[in-house]
């Protein structure tokens, strides 16, 4: 199962269609709470969302005023929406440097069977259950530049110079953060790519060993290409992950300081619920969007043509 | 390893290969600590008195474990957002299991125009952010006057599980035999009773994993909670952290009692089940 399953794949044959009546009605009704419900809370929004962007309002009673393309004009010369914009793009380059690799390293890691192996998966599985906002919280205690541990620790082996107000300095903020998203996200590209390791047939790497081949000649040469498929729906989702962000960025730093940590759904969020101006929130996530549509077409669609071709 | 008293095959002497898995071992205890570390300084912090917070490092243990910050939490109303969690959460999966199921059985065993289409328009609802929604869906929530009800986030919970559980139980439906369904179809049952007696009973791993991945997901949902709701009388524990911290803000060992207490639920229930959790996750690696 991968990102670029095609719907037609199980498409009954020409004789066997030919054969079954209709069911039109039928499956009406089986869609039908399921479409309502889509129409409703996802398809609608999206709808509306849009034209809320061509509006001026701060959210209270009939006040809304048709200004066009005004917002997206403002958009468009926008420093701080061109900064959430690039720090989401940092997030995104980031993540799949730092993620995949890692996550990638520890399955191969505990792919070795061992007696370890199998409590260690255990362990390194529970950042995956908490919220962002317990992980947030926690991490925000850690950063502190006075009595958190990162600090005080630096501090103990005489690095004073390194100890930083990791998310009050505008130069650290993103990055802490970014460390952070890392440290929950990790585990779950080594599960995703434990589950690939799985179904590579043993044979392989055995036979590949008893020719002589180096562990680190079998990762290059047989575990990696077995792998790039993995890789790939990895790395998309990673992206498309990156540009809709907003949990973690939010709890420990709520954007700041002075929007260097910035991200374009949590500008969203404070131009709406915090400065009330809803048209020109919605015009921001409108091309949070477009933005997320536009990557995850071109991306799969390189994804694919690579696929062809290898 | 075999005790063979011959000398083993070069490739298999055991000095070097343990040399070799030094960088997995280096890289599995790094991770180990970088993993356990922040729950153990958050453990530590939440025992400690709030004089011992102030005054010893966050690296000593606490003298003596003070649990009054955790009998402190529990009297006010952090029941009230587990209950809301687990109201919310089992009317959302339920309500997304039977949808999702209802529609990706028209979707893998139906006859009818546009399944294709239909199917491509759910995938593709996969990638859509939540906060392109936000703004709608909340005033929305006000106008039905739903706003600060559990209700109010069930709706936008089961629309944002649907596309990921339709798509994985069509995946899972297309894999059950035709023959079973044209049997079922020959004797008598209408497209209703195949799915009810057949379809669903049959189906049980892929909804058990589907319910999980959904679960956890909604479980510790924030953002659609944190605007669709404001008293902690409606509230999910996600956001008990949140508004626990504005009440003791300046008390760090009872906000870090809160995060260890909203984190152990799920903890708890993984301890249990790891092997379903973990393929509950998983499900996820498809979500766009």
């Amino acid at each position: 199962m991968s990102l670029t399953a095609k719907p037609v794949a199980a498409a009954p044959s020409q004789a066997r269609r030919a054969r079954r009546p209709r069911q039109d009605w039928i499956a009406v009704a089986f869609l039908a709470p399921a479409v309502l419900i889509l129409a409703v809370f996802l398809i609608y929004p999206l709808i509306a969302n849009f034209r809320l962007s061509f509006v001026d309002w701060n959210g209270l009673g009939n006040t809304a005023r048709n200004v066009g393309w005004n917002n997206w004009l403002e958009l468009s010369r926008d420093a701080v929406f061109v900064r959430a914009l690039g720090n989401n793009a940092l997030l995104a380059v980031l993540s799949i440097l730092i993620q995949l690799p890692l996550g990638l390293l520890l399955a191969v890691a505990l792919g070795r069977a061992s007696r370890g192996s199998a409590f260690l998966r255990i362990v390194y599985v529970v950042p995956l259950l908490m919220s962002s906002v317990a992980i947030g919280t926690v991490f925000r205690n850690l950063y502190d530049p006075n009595f958190g541990a990162i600090n005080v620790g630096l501090r103990a082996l005489h690095l004073d110079a390194l100890a930083q107000d990791w998310l009050g300095d505008p130069r650290f903020a993103l990055l802490s953060v970014i460390a952070v998203i890392c440290w929950q996200s990790i585990p779950f590209y080594m599960l995703l790519f434990m589950a690939g390791l799985s179904s590579m047939p043993a044979e392989l790497s055995e036979a590949a060993t008893l020719d002589g081949a180096s562990p680190r000649v079998v990762f290059w040469r047989i575990t990696l290409p077995f792998l790039q498929g993995t890789i790939r729906s990895a790395a998309v989702l990673s992206l498309i992950g990156a540009l809709r962000y907003f949990d973690l960025v939010y709890v420990m730093t709520g954007g700041g300081p002075t929007n260097a940590s910035e991200l374009m759904a949590t500008y969203m969020y404070r131009t709406v619920f915090s400065g009330f101006n809803i048209g020109y929130g919605a015009a921001i996530s409108s091309a949070m969007f477009l933005i997320v549509v536009v990557v995850a077409g071109l991306a799969l669609r390189l994804t694919r043509r690579y696929q062809t071709e290898v | 390893m075999t005790s063979a008293p011959l000398p083993p095959p070069a490739t298999r002497r055991p000095g070097p290969s343990r040399l070799r898995a030094l960088p997995a071992t280096l890289l599995k205890g790094l991770w180990l600590l970088l993993t356990a570390l922040p729950f153990v300084f958050m453990v530590m912090l939440s025992l400690k008195s709030r004089e011992e917070s102030y005054s010893t490092s966050m690296w000593t243990p606490p003298r003596q474990a003070d649990w009054s910050h955790y009998a402190d939490v529990l009297r006010g109303p952090f029941l009230s957002y587990v209950w809301n969690s687990l109201f919310v959460v089992s009317v959302s999966v339920a309500l997304t299991l039977l949808l999702s199921s209802l529609a990706a059985f028209a979707l893998a065993r139906l006859n009818f125009r546009f399944n294709g289409p239909v199917f491509g328009v759910i995938v593709a609802a996969l990638i859509v952010p939540v906060h392109v929604t936000l703004i709608p869906i909340y005033l929305l929530t006000r106008a039905a006057h739903l706003y600060d009800t559990s209700f109010a986030l069930i709706g936008p919970y089961v629309a944002f599980s649907l596309p990921v559980s339709i798509f994985l139980l069509t995946e899972f439906m297309r894999q059950i035999p035709r023959e079973l369904s044209e049997a079922a179809q020959i004797d008598g049952c209408g497209p209703f009773t195949t799915y009810a007696r057949i379809f669903l009973p049959l189906s049980r791993p892929g909804l058990v994993t589907v319910g999980i991945y959904t679960g956890i997901n909604l479980w510790n949902e924030f953002i659609f909670a944190y605007v669709l709701t404001s008293t902690p009388s409606h509230r999910t524990l996600p956001l008990a952290i949140f508004d626990f911290q504005g009440q003791y803000s300046s008390d760090i060992p009872a906000v870090l009692a809160v995060v260890t207490l909203t984190a152990l639920p799920l903890i708890v229930v993984y301890i249990f089940a790891q092997e379903k959790l973990v393929s509950g996750l998983m499900a996820g690696a498809i979500k766009g």
